[in-house]
């Protein structure tokens, strides 16, 4: 075809994953992803595409690609170190019933 | 391509024991080329239908009646806006870029639903389409909640707290409407008359004749068939039109004691596949406007990049 593209090929805007705090005293809280050119760009996307009706008081955002996620294929060998260690657990203990307070 | 018979058995019975379970895939998970594939195809027509659907209500937004009415029409179109950029994201997160959506909107290599094909000539239509269309999106998008890929299930999360809002101000609005004169009743009726059929259209094909149906439902994507969905619509819908005082246009339509659901007449496939191909009234016109707001949108794009660059350096 001999149309021109209206745009040169360009690398897209790069992703941004979205955090927002719902209210004081709570995590901030993934809710998903967006595309910005820079970090400020990011943070006023964030404000308008997930805080439409006051969802936060506070927003994080950072590239993806600063994010290391653990792999969901090492989940097992991971995670196994606690999976045997049921005393760290407050429900391992035996206290008879009559100990107030514990 | 990746078939199953090419990948470790541990990893196709995990998928399977996850989806067995009614559990959430995740996107760094393993999950067969035809899951991807199929979920690729779906969110980006739901995320595509979001973005076109700017267009039939965002026709009005100069010519709303009153302040109010703009201010709620802004509000809602901002939504689908959003709604559809939180389904790109979830689609992203399959591997396509948010680039190659766009291209393939416009290329005509992915649909959108065809509800947003047809005009809208009258500001009763405004109302029609949050009390109808998007109250067949809910019935759609409400089991969609709890589909089986996660990204895809958190965004019909947050879309569906924020579609009920688009039903009720539409509703709301035939409601005002119907207490006014006879002409604005006729609109009403008139509008309704337009829109029922391809709103009972937006459940897509009738179940003999959807052949991903039964496979999506295997892999948990989608939780009820069209024909179910359809049903349920028509159920929840024919109250309402009673409360509002308009007259559904369906001489076929009515109770049936012994199902327990309500009788419809035959929906016009042809016409479903006619829009659906490209021959809609509209079809032409809404491609031609989201590829005119990308291309004059490119400037914007190279310039903020280029800001960037200059700002980081």
């Amino acid at each position: 075809m001999s149309e021109v593209r209206a745009e040169p090929p360009q690398a897209q805007w790069p992703l941004y994953e979205v955090f927002v705090r719902g209210k004081r005293g709570l995590n901030h809280v993934h809710v998903g992803s967006l595309h910005a050119a820079d970090d400020q760009m990011a943070l006023r996307h964030a404000r308008d595409v997930y805080t439409r009706r006051n969802e936060g008081v506070s927003i994080w955002v950072v590239r993806s690609a600063d994010i290391t996620a653990s792999s969901p294929d090492e989940k097992d060998p991971l995670f196994a170190p606690s999976g045997d260690k049921v005393y760290r657990h407050p429900t391992f203990y035996d206290i008879p019933a009559d100990v107030p307070h514990m | 391509m990746t078939t199953v018979d090419d990948v470790a058995p541990e990893l196709v019975e995990s998928f399977e024991t996850t989806i067995g379970h009614h559990d959430r895939i995740e996107p760094r998970d393993w999950m067969p080329e035809g899951y991807r594939r199929t979920l690729v195809r779906q969110i980006a027509q739901h995320a595509h239908s979001e973005i076109i659907g700017m267009q039939p209500e965002g026709n009005w937004l100069t010519r709303a009646p009153s302040l109010r009415r703009k201010a709620i029409l802004l509000a809602k179109v901002q939504d689908e806006a959003g709604h559809g950029l939180y389904l790109y994201s979830a689609c992203e997160t399959l591997g396509v870029s948010r680039q190659q959506l766009t291209e393939m909107l416009i290329s005509g290599a992915q649909k959108y639903s065809s509800i947003f094909n047809y005009p809208t000539p009258s500001w009763a239509d405004v109302g029609t389409i949050g009390w109808l269309v998007d109250g067949a999106a809910i019935c759609n998008q409400v089991p969609l909640c709890r589909t089986s890929y996660g990204p895809y299930g958190r965004a019909m999360i947050r879309i569906c707290k924020e579609e009920s809002f688009h039903q009720r101000q539409g509703y709301e609005l035939l409601m005002t409407m119907m207490r006014g004169t006879d002409e604005q009743r006729e609109m009403v009726q008139e509008s309704v008359d337009r829109f029922w059929w391809p709103a009972l259209m937006m459940f897509g094909p009738p179940d003999d004749d959807s052949p991903n149906t039964a496979q999506s439902m295997e892999w948990g994507i989608k939780r009820h068939t069209n024909d179910e969905l359809r049903q349920r619509f028509v159920d929840m819908s024919v109250p309402q039109a009673e409360a509002l005082g308009v007259t559904l246009p369906d001489p076929e339509l009515r109770w049936n004691e012994e199902r327990g659901a309500h009788d419809f007449g035959a929906i016009d496939w042809d016409e479903f596949w006619t829009v659906v191909k490209g021959g809609g009234p509209c079809n032409a016109q809404r491609i031609a406007h989201r590829k005119r707001a990308w291309d004059d949108g490119a400037w914007v794009r190279e310039a903020a990049t280029a800001f960037a660059r200059r700002s980081a350096s």
